[in-house]
């Protein structure tokens, strides 16, 4: 009888499994991975080198296309950072803007996330659910910056501009119904906070629909109980941060360990997983979103009552308005200087990290005291749970690597930079 | 979050004394820099003890300080022919010198404790070497494989004792190390499909570098500390 011998497979990296561009070298023997070795960096943009060339303004946009399914968590890592070195105070109002729109991103995230997992590992309805409350989401993006995905809306010092008091319509077509028409308009009558706080009021019952299609789904189950297990010290020692970790047992949130902007001040619990395994880390995920939705409803109530400044009134740093440009001699020379040469920075380094989606996001700034930073790090979460996919898929068949890339939450935009 | 950085300074003096020198800490943060040979044993002790506990190796990031503090735009002083956008290009400076400047290339840990609920900053210097060589913390927190490798395809630093140094984000058969200073942020290399050949080529790059916005570094009453209560006062 012939020897079984292990063999070599590549996976990827135009795979639709392998969320974008991964490509996998597979060793296997029979069904069976005996390791995986992940080439990365197919989608390498130089992000922190370009920011090393551009004002400190000019690169809030490339962290946008970093993890491009969660935008302005990954904005707002970068805008802390800098406003650590520059020791900007940013107003209140602004705070529970980032705070609300970081929850927004949060489910946002957990929604590409769940539906792209589900669709991976055999629960097709899963993705058309989610994007269903994922394009609700993008018209608070949309209406709040002008774009649906790369927003660029967090700048140092606050945001760029407040919530506007009216939401954008559908638009008469052939192809709608009047009736149609005026279901879909019904809940934008009123301001940006009012379609959010709907939305807020329908999403529990949407998390309950996707509950009741996996939760106790037995190929659901089937697919992610005790696959790939980590064990809590493990998930410490790879450097695992946010649901990956949390799955593991470990109760670690930067919102509530080392709370930024307002997040000491909300009301909301850390979800924990028990067995660290994919099932467990879908849980998490879960309710995560549930929590993020009860944030924003507490930032919704806040808003509506504290109307005031959302940007800093530095403006040395952050540009005037345009009709104070217009007429007043001295803002039209900040205006000029801002958006030819910039700010400079205080010469020091800062690191600033927050609880993005898919774990710790971080942002290193070394200034020498110029326009531009010197060095920019990005401390992508994806990176280092990508870095211990050999470990996570060692010993499971080849079905189950696809449902741990999709436990894993990986981006490229992120992991590559 | 002062408090307790202080509370760990204090612990860090006590244990290692000359073995780390605390930096000036900016914005609440508290860096230490430390000799690269002693790296492995001061790291082992800050995972282990348990007045550290640095269970966690955030980020490993590599620096290259050879135009720290440099402008392309000197304006301090108004002149009668005005002033210049151009920037003018210094040369480049190939990789190929013997001995590196000892305060070029760094590398920077972030490390977290959970227990604690602290954070640190560590900086070593890789002295003279070229090619830069520092040991490897791979051991003592295994997340550092691929932080390290980035680290080597960016910058060219070695890691003794990595298990696997290959390039990681770069092409397959990428020369250079893009994040160095002298690197060009266009590259040296283009490439382009050949029809007659067919097959992809590699050319010298063909665009010219350009500067939009010229480095400055500001020291007027906006920036300098002493200047701004100055103007205040006035």
């Amino acid at each position: 009888m012939a020897e079984i011998q292990s063999y070599t497979m590549n996976f990827g990296p135009q795979h639709p499994a392998a969320h974008g561009v991964l490509r996998l070298v597979l060793e296997i023997e029979g069904e069976t991975i005996q390791k995986a070795d992940p080439h990365v960096g197919l989608l390498h943009r130089g992000t922190e080198k370009l920011a090393e060339t551009k004002p400190f303004n000019q690169s809030i946009g490339y962290m946008d296309r970093l993890d491009y399914v969660s935008m302005m968590c990954n904005e707002h890592g970068y805008v802390l950072a800098i406003e650590k070195l520059l020791g900007v105070e940013v107003p209140t109002r602004a705070q529970y803007i980032r705070v609300m729109f970081d929850e927004i991103t949060r489910i946002l995230n957990h929604l590409m996330w769940l539906g792209a997992h589900g669709l991976d590992i055999g629960a097709m309805t899963m993705f058309l659910y989610c994007f269903r409350e994922r394009e609700d989401l993008m018209d608070c993006y949309e209406a709040v910056s002008g774009t649906r995905m790369h927003a660029t809306y967090y700048r140092p010092g606050g945001v760029y501009r407040d919530l506007p008091d009216s939401m954008p319509k559908y638009a008469e077509s052939k192809f709608r119904s009047k009736k149609e028409l005026d279901r879909m308009n019904s809940v934008r009558d009123g301001s940006l906070l009012d379609f959010i706080e709907d939305f807020t009021n329908r999403f529990p019952s949407c998390v309950d629909e996707y509950e009741t299609l996996l939760t106790d789904n037995r190929i659901w189950k089937q697919r992610t109980v005790n696959i790939a297990v980590v064990s809590p010290e493990r998930a410490m020692q790879l450097g695992f941060t946010g649901p990956m970790l949390r799955g593991s047992g470990i109760e670690w949130d930067l919102r509530k360990k080392q709370p930024y902007e307002v997040y000491d001040l909300m009301d909301f619990d850390i979800p924990v997983g028990v067995n660290g395994d994919c099932y467990d880390r879908y849980l998490v995920r879960v309710e995560e979103m549930r929590q993020s939705n009860r944030i924003v409803k507490q930032c919704i109530d806040w808003l509506r009552d504290n109307p005031g400044p959302v940007i800093a009134e530095d403006h040395k740093i952050t540009p005037p308005t345009r009709v104070e440009m217009k007429d007043d001699m001295e803002s039209l020379i900040h205006h000029f200087k801002l958006f030819t040469e910039g700010y400079c920075v205080p010469e020091g380094e800062s690191y600033a990290a927050i609880e993005h989606p898919k774990g710790e996001f971080g942002v290193y700034i070394v200034s020498d005291g110029a326009n531009k930073p010197y060095r920019v790090k990005i401390r992508a979460p994806g990176f280092a749970h990508l870095s211990s996919m050999s470990e996570m898929v060692e010993g499971h068949m080849l079905a189950d690597v696809v449902a741990v890339i999709g436990t894993q939450d990986i981006v490229f935009g992120e992991v590559d930079r | 979050m002062s408090d307790r950085n202080e509370k760990l300074a204090s612990k860090i003096d006590a244990r290692f004394g000359d073995q780390m020198a605390r930096m000036a800490s900016t914005c609440c943060e508290l860096t230490y820099e430390l000799n690269k040979d002693d790296l492995l044993k001061v790291a082992t002790a800050l995972r282990n003890e348990a007045d550290f506990g640095f269970e966690m190796l955030i980020d490993v990031c590599g620096l290259d300080y050879l135009h720290y503090g440099d402008t392309e735009w000197a304006t301090n002083s108004a002149s009668g022919t005005g002033f210049s956008r151009g920037v003018e290009r210094k040369p480049v400076i190939l990789d190929e010198a013997d001995e590196f400047d000892p305060k070029r290339f760094a590398v920077v840990y972030h490390l977290l404790s959970i227990q604690n609920n602290i954070r640190l900053r560590l900086r070593v210097y890789t002295g003279t070497a070229n090619p830069p060589i520092v040991k490897s913390v791979v051991d003592i927190w295994n997340g550092a494989n691929w932080f390290e490798r980035e680290v080597f395809d960016l910058f060219g630093i070695m890691f003794e004792g990595h298990p696997d140094l290959r390039r990681i984000l770069t092409d397959y058969g990428f020369i250079g190390h893009p994040f160095r200073k002298d690197f060009p942020i266009m590259g040296n290399v283009e490439v382009s499909y050949d029809a007659e050949q067919g097959r992809v080529m590699y050319k010298p790059v063909s665009i010219e570098p350009r500067t939009l916005v010229p480095r400055v570094i500001r020291d007027d009453n906006r920036y300098s500390a002493d200047l701004k209560d100055a103007s205040k006062d006035g």
